[in-house]
Protein backbone atom coordinates (compact mmCIF):
# COMPACT_ATOMS: atom_id res chain seq x y z
CA UNK A 1 0.00 0.00 0.00
CA UNK A 2 1.74 3.38 -1.28
CA UNK A 3 -0.50 6.06 -0.83
CA UNK A 4 -0.15 9.77 0.62
CA UNK A 5 -2.18 11.24 3.12
CA UNK A 6 -2.46 14.90 3.39
CA UNK A 7 -4.32 16.86 6.21
CA UNK A 8 -5.49 20.37 5.13
CA UNK A 9 -5.24 23.39 6.70
CA UNK A 10 -8.35 26.06 6.77
CA UNK A 11 -10.31 28.15 8.63
CA UNK A 12 -13.59 26.07 8.44
CA UNK A 13 -14.45 28.76 5.17
CA UNK A 14 -10.97 28.97 3.33
CA UNK A 15 -8.39 26.49 2.52
CA UNK A 16 -5.18 27.73 3.82
CA UNK A 17 -2.22 28.20 1.07
CA UNK A 18 0.18 26.21 2.84
CA UNK A 19 -2.25 22.80 2.17
CA UNK A 20 -1.28 24.07 -1.74
CA UNK A 21 2.59 23.98 -1.03
CA UNK A 22 2.54 20.91 1.37
CA UNK A 23 0.29 18.97 -1.41
CA UNK A 24 3.15 19.70 -3.94
CA UNK A 25 5.93 18.11 -1.37
CA UNK A 26 3.29 14.68 -0.65
CA UNK A 27 3.41 14.57 -3.92
CA UNK A 28 7.36 14.36 -4.34
CA UNK A 29 7.06 11.34 -2.56
CA UNK A 30 5.68 9.55 -5.74
CA UNK A 31 2.83 8.15 -3.99
CA UNK A 32 -0.97 9.21 -5.24
CA UNK A 33 -1.74 11.82 -2.60
CA UNK A 34 -5.70 12.08 -1.25
CA UNK A 35 -6.67 15.27 0.99
CA UNK A 36 -8.44 15.00 3.98
CA UNK A 37 -10.91 17.61 5.82
CA UNK A 38 -11.51 17.53 8.62
CA UNK A 39 -14.43 20.28 9.83
CA UNK A 40 -18.38 20.36 10.75
CA UNK A 41 -19.17 21.08 7.39
CA UNK A 42 -16.04 20.25 5.32
CA UNK A 43 -18.10 21.69 1.96
CA UNK A 44 -16.59 24.66 0.66
CA UNK A 45 -12.75 23.62 2.02
CA UNK A 46 -13.07 19.85 0.12
CA UNK A 47 -14.34 21.91 -3.08
CA UNK A 48 -11.42 24.46 -3.08
CA UNK A 49 -9.17 20.92 -2.31
CA UNK A 50 -10.38 19.20 -4.67
CA UNK A 51 -9.66 22.02 -7.31
CA UNK A 52 -5.94 21.76 -6.72
CA UNK A 53 -4.13 19.36 -9.46
CA UNK A 54 -2.66 16.11 -7.80
CA UNK A 55 -5.13 15.81 -5.76
CA UNK A 56 -6.34 11.96 -5.83
CA UNK A 57 -9.47 11.74 -3.87
CA UNK A 58 -10.78 14.40 -1.17
CA UNK A 59 -12.14 13.06 1.91
CA UNK A 60 -14.28 14.87 4.25
CA UNK A 61 -14.62 13.84 8.09
CA UNK A 62 -17.20 15.95 9.37
CA UNK A 63 -18.65 15.93 12.82
CA UNK A 64 -19.39 18.71 15.48
CA UNK A 65 -15.85 18.35 17.35
CA UNK A 66 -13.69 19.34 14.14
CA UNK A 67 -15.06 22.37 14.36
CA UNK A 68 -11.93 23.95 15.98
CA UNK A 69 -8.69 22.12 15.27
CA UNK A 70 -7.55 20.85 18.73
CA UNK A 71 -5.01 18.05 18.44
CA UNK A 72 -6.05 16.27 21.19
CA UNK A 73 -9.58 15.36 18.58
CA UNK A 74 -8.10 15.47 15.65
CA UNK A 75 -4.87 12.81 16.26
CA UNK A 76 -7.03 9.97 17.03
CA UNK A 77 -8.82 10.56 14.00
CA UNK A 78 -6.33 10.84 11.91
CA UNK A 79 -4.81 7.46 13.38
CA UNK A 80 -7.72 6.22 12.32
CA UNK A 81 -7.62 7.15 8.53
CA UNK A 82 -3.65 6.28 8.63
CA UNK A 83 -4.82 2.67 8.36
CA UNK A 84 -5.08 2.67 4.50
CA UNK A 85 -1.68 5.19 4.19
CA UNK A 86 1.98 4.48 4.00
CA UNK A 87 2.61 8.06 4.04
CA UNK A 88 0.59 10.90 6.51
CA UNK A 89 1.88 14.57 6.06
CA UNK A 90 0.65 17.95 7.27
CA UNK A 91 2.18 21.13 6.81
CA UNK A 92 4.99 22.87 8.53
CA UNK A 93 2.52 25.56 10.29
CA UNK A 94 1.67 26.08 13.62
CA UNK A 95 -1.31 23.68 13.22
CA UNK A 96 0.52 20.91 11.18
CA UNK A 97 3.60 21.09 14.35
CA UNK A 98 0.65 21.07 17.16
CA UNK A 99 -1.30 18.12 15.60
CA UNK A 100 1.21 15.66 13.20
CA UNK A 101 3.51 14.45 16.16
CA UNK A 102 0.57 13.60 18.48
CA UNK A 103 -0.83 11.93 15.85
CA UNK A 104 2.91 10.41 15.07
CA UNK A 105 2.78 9.12 18.73
CA UNK A 106 -0.48 7.32 18.52
CA UNK A 107 1.19 5.96 15.00
CA UNK A 108 4.52 4.64 16.75
CA UNK A 109 5.68 6.75 13.69
CA UNK A 110 9.00 8.83 13.99
CA UNK A 111 8.20 11.86 13.02
CA UNK A 112 10.03 13.88 10.30
CA UNK A 113 9.84 17.57 10.80
CA UNK A 114 9.86 20.52 8.25
CA UNK A 115 10.59 18.24 5.32
CA UNK A 116 12.43 20.73 2.78
CA UNK A 117 13.56 18.03 0.29
CA UNK A 118 12.23 14.36 -0.65
CA UNK A 119 14.72 12.38 -1.75
CA UNK A 120 12.81 9.09 -2.22
CA UNK A 121 9.79 7.72 -0.52
CA UNK A 122 11.52 7.19 3.08
CA UNK A 123 14.67 9.90 3.16
CA UNK A 124 14.29 13.19 3.84
CA UNK A 125 16.23 16.60 4.22
CA UNK A 126 15.78 19.14 6.87
CA UNK A 127 16.66 21.85 8.63
CA UNK A 128 18.13 21.94 12.13
CA UNK A 129 20.07 24.27 14.43
CA UNK A 130 18.03 27.03 13.33
CA UNK A 131 18.75 26.66 9.76
CA UNK A 132 22.16 26.38 9.77
CA UNK A 133 22.61 22.35 9.48
CA UNK A 134 21.16 20.19 6.86
CA UNK A 135 20.61 16.75 7.95
CA UNK A 136 19.21 13.74 5.63
CA UNK A 137 17.14 11.38 7.67
CA UNK A 138 15.87 7.90 6.37
CA UNK A 139 12.59 6.83 7.90
CA UNK A 140 12.08 3.50 8.90
CA UNK A 141 10.20 1.19 6.17
CA UNK A 142 7.69 -0.95 8.85
CA UNK A 143 6.18 1.65 10.33
CA UNK A 144 4.14 4.73 8.46
CA UNK A 145 5.58 7.74 7.21
CA UNK A 146 4.81 10.48 9.30
CA UNK A 147 6.41 14.21 8.44
CA UNK A 148 5.23 17.71 8.33
CA UNK A 149 6.47 19.61 5.11
CA UNK A 150 7.89 23.38 5.35
CA UNK A 151 5.84 25.35 2.76
CA UNK A 152 8.57 27.84 2.26
CA UNK A 153 10.92 24.96 0.24
CA UNK A 154 7.46 24.33 -1.82
CA UNK A 155 5.54 25.40 -4.60
CA UNK A 156 1.67 25.71 -4.61
CA UNK A 157 0.04 23.07 -6.66
CA UNK A 158 -1.76 24.61 -9.40
CA UNK A 159 -5.76 25.09 -9.65
CA UNK A 160 -7.28 23.06 -12.14
CA UNK A 161 -7.77 19.52 -10.34
CA UNK A 162 -11.02 18.01 -10.26
CA UNK A 163 -10.78 15.35 -7.78
CA UNK A 164 -13.68 12.94 -6.19
CA UNK A 165 -15.09 14.28 -2.76
CA UNK A 166 -15.98 11.68 -0.82
CA UNK A 167 -17.24 11.43 2.88
CA UNK A 168 -15.47 9.32 5.43
CA UNK A 169 -17.13 8.81 9.00
CA UNK A 170 -14.39 7.38 11.47
CA UNK A 171 -15.86 5.41 14.36
CA UNK A 172 -13.48 7.13 16.85
CA UNK A 173 -14.47 7.82 20.89
CA UNK A 174 -12.72 11.67 21.40
CA UNK A 175 -11.71 13.22 24.71
CA UNK A 176 -13.64 16.11 26.17
CA UNK A 177 -10.60 17.35 28.01
CA UNK A 178 -9.46 20.16 25.27
CA UNK A 179 -11.98 22.92 24.51
CA UNK A 180 -11.28 25.83 22.40
CA UNK A 181 -12.07 29.09 23.80
CA UNK A 182 -11.54 31.98 20.89
CA UNK A 183 -9.39 33.05 18.64
CA UNK A 184 -8.27 36.56 18.59
CA UNK A 185 -7.13 37.13 15.01
CA UNK A 186 -5.54 40.35 13.95
CA UNK A 187 -7.57 41.16 10.77
CA UNK A 188 -5.86 42.33 7.88
CA UNK A 189 -6.77 42.63 3.99
CA UNK A 190 -2.97 43.08 3.37
CA UNK A 191 -1.44 39.36 1.37
CA UNK A 192 -0.86 36.61 3.45
CA UNK A 193 2.58 36.35 4.36
CA UNK A 194 3.80 33.32 3.77
CA UNK A 195 1.66 32.92 0.20
CA UNK A 196 2.27 36.84 -0.58
CA UNK A 197 4.83 37.28 -3.60
CA UNK A 198 5.89 40.81 -2.05
CA UNK A 199 6.40 41.19 1.56
CA UNK A 200 7.88 44.67 3.44
CA UNK A 201 8.86 44.08 6.95
CA UNK A 202 9.42 46.52 9.96
CA UNK A 203 11.91 46.22 12.84
CA UNK A 204 13.23 47.78 15.98
CA UNK A 205 14.58 50.97 13.69
CA UNK A 206 10.73 51.81 13.12
CA UNK A 207 10.93 52.97 16.66
CA UNK A 208 7.24 52.62 17.62
CA UNK A 209 3.84 51.41 16.79
CA UNK A 210 2.34 54.76 15.39
CA UNK A 211 5.61 54.76 12.80
CA UNK A 212 4.23 51.49 12.01
CA UNK A 213 1.82 53.19 9.77
CA UNK A 214 4.77 54.45 7.17
CA UNK A 215 5.48 50.06 6.74
CA UNK A 216 1.99 49.76 5.65
CA UNK A 217 1.60 52.35 3.24
CA UNK A 218 4.78 51.15 1.22
CA UNK A 219 3.48 47.58 1.38
CA UNK A 220 0.19 48.65 0.93
CA UNK A 221 1.62 50.71 -2.78
CA UNK A 222 3.54 47.22 -3.23
CA UNK A 223 0.69 44.94 -3.06
CA UNK A 224 2.76 43.63 -0.29
CA UNK A 225 2.28 41.45 3.31
CA UNK A 226 3.37 42.81 6.28
CA UNK A 227 5.75 41.18 8.14
CA UNK A 228 8.19 42.46 11.45
CA UNK A 229 11.20 41.42 13.01
CA UNK A 230 11.11 39.85 16.35
CA UNK A 231 12.19 42.93 18.19
CA UNK A 232 9.37 44.71 16.79
CA UNK A 233 6.74 42.18 18.20
CA UNK A 234 8.47 42.37 21.12
CA UNK A 235 8.49 45.97 21.51
CA UNK A 236 4.59 45.22 20.81
CA UNK A 237 4.75 47.85 17.61
CA UNK A 238 2.69 44.71 16.05
CA UNK A 239 0.95 41.42 16.74
CA UNK A 240 2.83 38.29 17.22
CA UNK A 241 1.17 36.80 13.50
CA UNK A 242 3.36 39.26 11.94
CA UNK A 243 6.44 37.65 13.02
CA UNK A 244 8.91 36.51 10.23
CA UNK A 245 11.73 34.49 11.36
CA UNK A 246 13.47 31.23 13.00
CA UNK A 247 10.11 30.92 15.71
CA UNK A 248 7.74 33.32 13.56
CA UNK A 249 7.35 33.18 9.96
CA UNK A 250 9.12 31.56 7.16
CA UNK A 251 8.23 33.41 4.36
CA UNK A 252 9.43 32.71 0.52
CA UNK A 253 8.39 36.00 -1.76
CA UNK A 254 9.37 36.92 -4.74
CA UNK A 255 10.32 40.45 -3.17
CA UNK A 256 11.22 40.97 0.60
CA UNK A 257 11.79 44.41 1.78
CA UNK A 258 13.23 45.23 5.13
CA UNK A 259 13.20 48.39 6.66
CA UNK A 260 15.38 48.96 10.20
CA UNK A 261 15.99 45.14 10.59
CA UNK A 262 19.32 44.91 12.07
CA UNK A 263 19.58 41.20 10.66
CA UNK A 264 19.81 38.54 13.85
CA UNK A 265 20.03 35.20 12.62
CA UNK A 266 16.65 34.15 13.74
CA UNK A 267 15.16 36.91 11.54
CA UNK A 268 17.79 35.57 7.99
CA UNK A 269 16.91 31.97 8.96
CA UNK A 270 13.43 33.46 7.64
CA UNK A 271 13.83 34.91 5.17
CA UNK A 272 16.71 32.72 3.22
CA UNK A 273 14.20 31.31 0.68
CA UNK A 274 13.08 34.91 -0.60
CA UNK A 275 13.98 35.94 -4.50
CA UNK A 276 15.28 39.07 -3.81
CA UNK A 277 15.46 40.61 -0.48
CA UNK A 278 16.32 44.31 -0.12
CA UNK A 279 17.60 46.07 3.11
CA UNK A 280 17.74 49.54 3.94
CA UNK A 281 18.66 50.54 7.19
CA UNK A 282 21.08 53.24 9.07
CA UNK A 283 23.92 51.13 10.13
CA UNK A 284 26.22 50.84 7.33
CA UNK A 285 27.75 47.43 9.25
CA UNK A 286 24.11 45.59 10.23
CA UNK A 287 24.47 42.12 9.26
CA UNK A 288 21.59 41.97 7.09
CA UNK A 289 23.45 43.60 4.13
CA UNK A 290 25.79 40.80 4.64
CA UNK A 291 22.85 38.75 3.01
CA UNK A 292 20.78 41.80 1.12
CA UNK A 293 20.86 41.19 -2.74
CA UNK A 294 20.59 44.94 -2.66
CA UNK A 295 21.31 47.40 0.24
CA UNK A 296 20.62 50.60 0.60
CA UNK A 297 22.34 52.68 4.16
CA UNK A 298 19.87 55.61 4.84
CA UNK A 299 16.91 56.19 6.92
CA UNK A 300 13.85 54.93 5.74
CA UNK A 301 11.98 57.33 7.09
CA UNK A 302 13.42 59.51 4.00
CA UNK A 303 13.64 56.56 1.96
CA UNK A 304 10.30 55.16 1.79
CA UNK A 305 8.07 58.40 0.86
CA UNK A 306 10.59 58.63 -1.71
CA UNK A 307 10.35 54.86 -2.71
CA UNK A 308 6.53 55.88 -2.53
CA UNK A 309 6.79 58.21 -5.10
CA UNK A 310 9.06 57.28 -7.66
CA UNK A 311 7.05 54.18 -7.73
CA UNK A 312 4.53 56.23 -8.84
CA UNK B 1 0.34 20.34 42.26
CA UNK B 2 3.53 19.57 41.20
CA UNK B 3 5.46 20.12 38.10
CA UNK B 4 7.87 18.20 36.00
CA UNK B 5 10.10 20.44 33.49
CA UNK B 6 12.11 18.42 30.94
CA UNK B 7 15.70 20.75 30.52
CA UNK B 8 17.79 19.44 27.26
CA UNK B 9 21.20 20.16 27.28
CA UNK B 10 21.91 22.10 23.94
CA UNK B 11 24.56 23.89 22.52
CA UNK B 12 24.49 27.47 23.30
CA UNK B 13 21.97 29.53 21.40
CA UNK B 14 24.96 32.45 20.72
CA UNK B 15 26.69 30.19 19.11
CA UNK B 16 26.65 29.20 15.47
CA UNK B 17 26.56 24.86 15.02
CA UNK B 18 29.16 23.92 12.18
CA UNK B 19 29.15 20.58 10.62
CA UNK B 20 32.04 18.05 11.54
CA UNK B 21 34.45 17.38 8.77
CA UNK B 22 32.79 14.02 7.70
CA UNK B 23 29.88 15.25 7.81
CA UNK B 24 28.33 13.06 10.64
CA UNK B 25 27.49 15.78 13.27
CA UNK B 26 27.97 18.83 14.10
CA UNK B 27 30.84 20.13 16.27
CA UNK B 28 30.35 20.07 19.97
CA UNK B 29 34.19 19.75 21.28
CA UNK B 30 34.93 22.71 23.68
CA UNK B 31 31.82 24.39 22.93
CA UNK B 32 29.64 26.14 24.94
CA UNK B 33 26.41 23.84 26.49
CA UNK B 34 23.77 25.57 28.11
CA UNK B 35 19.84 24.43 28.76
CA UNK B 36 17.93 24.85 25.95
CA UNK B 37 16.26 28.27 25.76
CA UNK B 38 12.78 27.50 25.47
CA UNK B 39 13.01 24.75 28.67
CA UNK B 40 14.39 27.40 30.76
CA UNK B 41 11.07 29.46 29.42
CA UNK B 42 9.43 26.79 31.02
CA UNK B 43 11.51 26.42 34.43
CA UNK B 44 10.83 30.13 35.16
CA UNK B 45 7.20 29.58 34.53
CA UNK B 46 7.04 26.89 36.83
CA UNK B 47 8.91 28.59 39.54
CA UNK B 48 6.32 32.05 39.41
CA UNK B 49 3.53 29.38 39.81
CA UNK B 50 5.16 28.15 42.24
CA UNK B 51 5.89 31.60 43.93
CA UNK B 52 2.25 32.20 43.86
CA UNK B 53 0.97 29.38 45.76
CA UNK B 54 -0.25 27.44 43.06
CA UNK B 55 2.56 24.17 43.00
CA UNK B 56 4.60 22.69 45.67
CA UNK B 57 7.01 20.89 43.95
CA UNK B 58 9.21 21.54 41.05
CA UNK B 59 11.27 18.65 39.70
CA UNK B 60 13.74 18.86 36.55
CA UNK B 61 14.57 15.81 34.67
CA UNK B 62 17.20 15.74 31.84
CA UNK B 63 17.84 12.89 29.54
CA UNK B 64 21.54 12.70 27.84
CA UNK B 65 24.80 12.54 28.80
CA UNK B 66 26.59 13.37 32.51
CA UNK B 67 27.21 16.12 31.63
CA UNK B 68 23.81 17.09 31.69
CA UNK B 69 24.44 17.58 35.09
CA UNK B 70 25.44 20.93 35.01
CA UNK B 71 22.62 22.12 33.08
CA UNK B 72 20.09 20.61 36.02
CA UNK B 73 22.42 22.67 38.29
CA UNK B 74 21.44 25.44 36.47
CA UNK B 75 17.63 24.80 36.86
CA UNK B 76 18.56 23.79 40.78
CA UNK B 77 19.57 27.15 41.36
CA UNK B 78 17.52 28.68 39.23
CA UNK B 79 14.43 27.41 41.70
CA UNK B 80 13.94 23.81 40.80
CA UNK B 81 13.79 21.60 44.00
CA UNK B 82 15.25 18.55 43.06
CA UNK B 83 16.43 17.23 39.57
CA UNK B 84 16.57 14.04 37.49
CA UNK B 85 19.09 12.83 35.13
CA UNK B 86 18.20 9.98 32.72
CA UNK B 87 21.51 9.02 31.64
CA UNK B 88 22.30 8.14 27.83
CA UNK B 89 25.06 8.18 25.39
CA UNK B 90 22.44 7.94 22.80
CA UNK B 91 21.18 11.10 20.98
CA UNK B 92 16.87 10.39 22.13
CA UNK B 93 15.12 10.91 18.98
CA UNK B 94 11.78 12.67 20.47
CA UNK B 95 9.16 9.63 20.45
CA UNK B 96 11.76 7.99 22.56
CA UNK B 97 12.62 10.82 25.02
CA UNK B 98 8.28 10.97 25.10
CA UNK B 99 8.50 7.53 26.51
CA UNK B 100 11.09 8.05 29.16
CA UNK B 101 9.24 10.94 30.32
CA UNK B 102 6.25 8.99 30.74
CA UNK B 103 7.93 6.87 33.09
CA UNK B 104 8.98 9.88 35.16
CA UNK B 105 6.08 11.04 35.02
CA UNK B 106 4.31 8.20 36.43
CA UNK B 107 6.71 7.33 39.13
CA UNK B 108 6.56 11.07 40.30
CA UNK B 109 2.96 11.38 39.33
CA UNK B 110 3.33 15.01 38.62
CA UNK B 111 0.23 16.70 36.88
CA UNK B 112 1.74 19.17 34.28
CA UNK B 113 4.53 18.86 32.77
CA UNK B 114 5.54 22.11 31.53
CA UNK B 115 8.27 22.16 29.05
CA UNK B 116 10.16 24.00 25.90
CA UNK B 117 8.20 23.63 22.24
CA UNK B 118 11.22 22.36 20.55
CA UNK B 119 14.82 21.73 21.45
CA UNK B 120 17.10 24.28 19.29
CA UNK B 121 19.34 21.21 18.25
CA UNK B 122 16.82 19.23 16.34
CA UNK B 123 14.10 21.81 16.23
CA UNK B 124 11.92 18.63 15.98
CA UNK B 125 8.82 20.34 17.71
CA UNK B 126 7.51 16.55 18.90
CA UNK B 127 8.28 15.75 22.53
CA UNK B 128 5.41 17.45 23.82
CA UNK B 129 3.10 16.75 21.97
CA UNK B 130 3.90 13.15 21.99
CA UNK B 131 4.63 13.18 25.65
CA UNK B 132 0.76 14.29 25.60
CA UNK B 133 -0.68 11.70 23.28
CA UNK B 134 0.64 8.91 24.90
CA UNK B 135 -0.23 10.08 28.18
CA UNK B 136 -3.86 10.21 26.98
CA UNK B 137 -4.20 13.67 28.17
CA UNK B 138 -4.32 17.44 27.02
CA UNK B 139 -1.85 19.59 25.24
CA UNK B 140 -1.46 22.86 24.80
CA UNK B 141 1.46 23.97 22.99
CA UNK B 142 3.22 27.16 22.08
CA UNK B 143 2.06 29.03 25.13
CA UNK B 144 2.47 32.81 25.82
CA UNK B 145 0.13 32.86 28.43
CA UNK B 146 -1.03 30.51 31.15
CA UNK B 147 -3.39 30.41 34.14
CA UNK B 148 -5.20 27.98 36.23
CA UNK B 149 -9.24 27.44 37.35
CA UNK B 150 -10.71 24.53 39.10
CA UNK B 151 -8.32 21.67 37.52
CA UNK B 152 -8.31 23.28 33.99
CA UNK B 153 -5.91 25.42 32.76
CA UNK B 154 -6.39 28.11 30.52
CA UNK B 155 -3.67 28.50 28.09
CA UNK B 156 -3.21 31.23 25.07
CA UNK B 157 -1.29 30.00 21.80
CA UNK B 158 0.70 31.80 19.73
CA UNK B 159 -0.55 30.31 16.29
CA UNK B 160 -0.11 31.64 12.38
CA UNK B 161 -3.65 33.38 12.88
CA UNK B 162 -2.84 35.46 16.06
CA UNK B 163 -3.63 34.36 19.71
CA UNK B 164 -5.94 31.15 20.54
CA UNK B 165 -6.76 30.33 23.78
CA UNK B 166 -7.77 27.23 24.53
CA UNK B 167 -8.73 25.30 27.93
CA UNK B 168 -7.87 22.13 28.58
CA UNK B 169 -8.10 19.44 32.23
CA UNK B 170 -5.14 19.23 34.21
CA UNK B 171 -3.25 16.95 34.34
CA UNK B 172 -1.70 18.13 30.97
CA UNK B 173 1.15 19.30 29.02
CA UNK B 174 2.60 23.02 27.97
CA UNK B 175 4.90 23.63 25.76
CA UNK B 176 6.14 26.94 26.21
CA UNK B 177 6.93 29.77 23.14
CA UNK B 178 9.34 32.99 23.58
CA UNK B 179 6.93 35.19 24.67
CA UNK B 180 5.73 33.36 28.05
CA UNK B 181 8.73 35.57 30.23
CA UNK B 182 11.72 36.33 30.63
CA UNK B 183 13.90 33.99 32.46
CA UNK B 184 15.37 35.38 35.44
CA UNK B 185 19.11 35.37 36.09
CA UNK B 186 20.93 33.06 38.58
CA UNK B 187 22.30 34.62 42.13
CA UNK B 188 25.34 33.40 43.53
CA UNK B 189 24.06 32.09 46.67
CA UNK B 190 21.61 30.42 44.67
CA UNK B 191 24.33 28.42 42.84
CA UNK B 192 26.01 27.42 46.59
CA UNK B 193 22.19 26.55 47.76
CA UNK B 194 22.00 24.04 44.65
CA UNK B 195 25.06 21.92 45.33
CA UNK B 196 22.77 20.59 48.66
CA UNK B 197 19.90 20.36 46.49
CA UNK B 198 18.85 16.44 45.52
CA UNK B 199 20.28 15.13 42.06
CA UNK B 200 19.22 11.79 41.63
CA UNK B 201 21.27 9.73 38.33
CA UNK B 202 19.65 7.01 36.94
CA UNK B 203 20.81 4.38 33.74
CA UNK B 204 18.75 4.81 30.82
CA UNK B 205 18.71 0.97 30.47
CA UNK B 206 17.34 0.55 34.03
CA UNK B 207 14.44 2.45 33.70
CA UNK B 208 12.50 -0.48 31.79
CA UNK B 209 11.62 1.59 28.55
CA UNK B 210 11.68 -0.16 24.95
CA UNK B 211 12.98 1.98 22.45
CA UNK B 212 10.64 2.75 19.85
CA UNK B 213 11.50 3.00 16.14
CA UNK B 214 13.84 5.78 14.82
CA UNK B 215 14.79 7.70 12.40
CA UNK B 216 18.07 6.87 10.76
CA UNK B 217 20.16 10.27 10.40
CA UNK B 218 22.18 10.71 7.65
CA UNK B 219 24.47 12.94 6.41
CA UNK B 220 24.81 16.69 7.71
CA UNK B 221 25.49 19.65 5.51
CA UNK B 222 25.82 23.52 5.63
CA UNK B 223 22.84 25.01 4.09
CA UNK B 224 23.53 26.80 0.26
CA UNK B 225 24.83 30.15 1.65
CA UNK B 226 23.04 32.61 0.28
CA UNK B 227 25.42 35.26 -0.99
CA UNK B 228 25.59 38.72 -0.36
CA UNK B 229 24.92 41.34 -3.09
CA UNK B 230 26.04 45.05 -3.11
CA UNK B 231 24.71 48.34 -2.03
CA UNK B 232 22.73 50.83 -3.90
CA UNK B 233 23.66 54.52 -3.28
CA UNK B 234 20.11 56.10 -3.69
CA UNK B 235 16.32 55.17 -4.54
CA UNK B 236 16.80 55.62 -7.84
CA UNK B 237 19.02 53.00 -8.37
CA UNK B 238 16.99 50.74 -6.46
CA UNK B 239 13.88 51.24 -8.15
CA UNK B 240 16.02 50.84 -11.47
CA UNK B 241 17.54 47.89 -10.46
CA UNK B 242 14.15 46.17 -9.29
CA UNK B 243 13.08 46.50 -12.88
CA UNK B 244 15.58 45.00 -14.14
CA UNK B 245 15.74 41.90 -11.84
CA UNK B 246 12.10 41.75 -13.23
CA UNK B 247 10.45 42.01 -9.74
CA UNK B 248 9.22 45.45 -10.36
CA UNK B 249 7.74 46.52 -13.27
Amino acid sequence: MSRTLLIAEHDGKQLNPSTAKALTGALAVGHPVDIAVFAADAGPVAEQAASLEGADKVLKVERAENEHPLAATLAPQIEALAADYSHVFMPSTTFGKDVMPRAAALLGSPQVSDIMEVLDAHSFKRPIYANNVIVTVKAPSDTVVTGTIRTASFKDAPAGGQAEITDKSLDVELPGHSRFVELEVHKSDRPDLQSAQRVVSGGRGVGNKENFEIIYRIADKLGAGVGASRAAVDAGFVPNDMQVGQTGKIVAPELYMCFGISGAIQHVTGIKDAGTIVAVNKDPDAPIFEIADIGLVGDLFEIIPELEEKLG
Amino acid sequence: MKILVPIKRTIDYNIKAKVTRDGSGVVTDGVKMSINPFDEIALEEAIRIKERGEAEEIIAVSIGVSGAQQQLRTALAMGADRAILVETEEATQPLHAARILLKIREEEGTDLVLMGKQAIDDDANQTGQMLAALWGRPQATFTSKLTFEDGWLKATREVDAGLETIAVELPAVVTTDLRLNEPRFVKMPDIMKAKRKPLDQRKLEELGVEAPAKLEVGTHEPPPERKGGHKVESVDELVAELKERGVLS
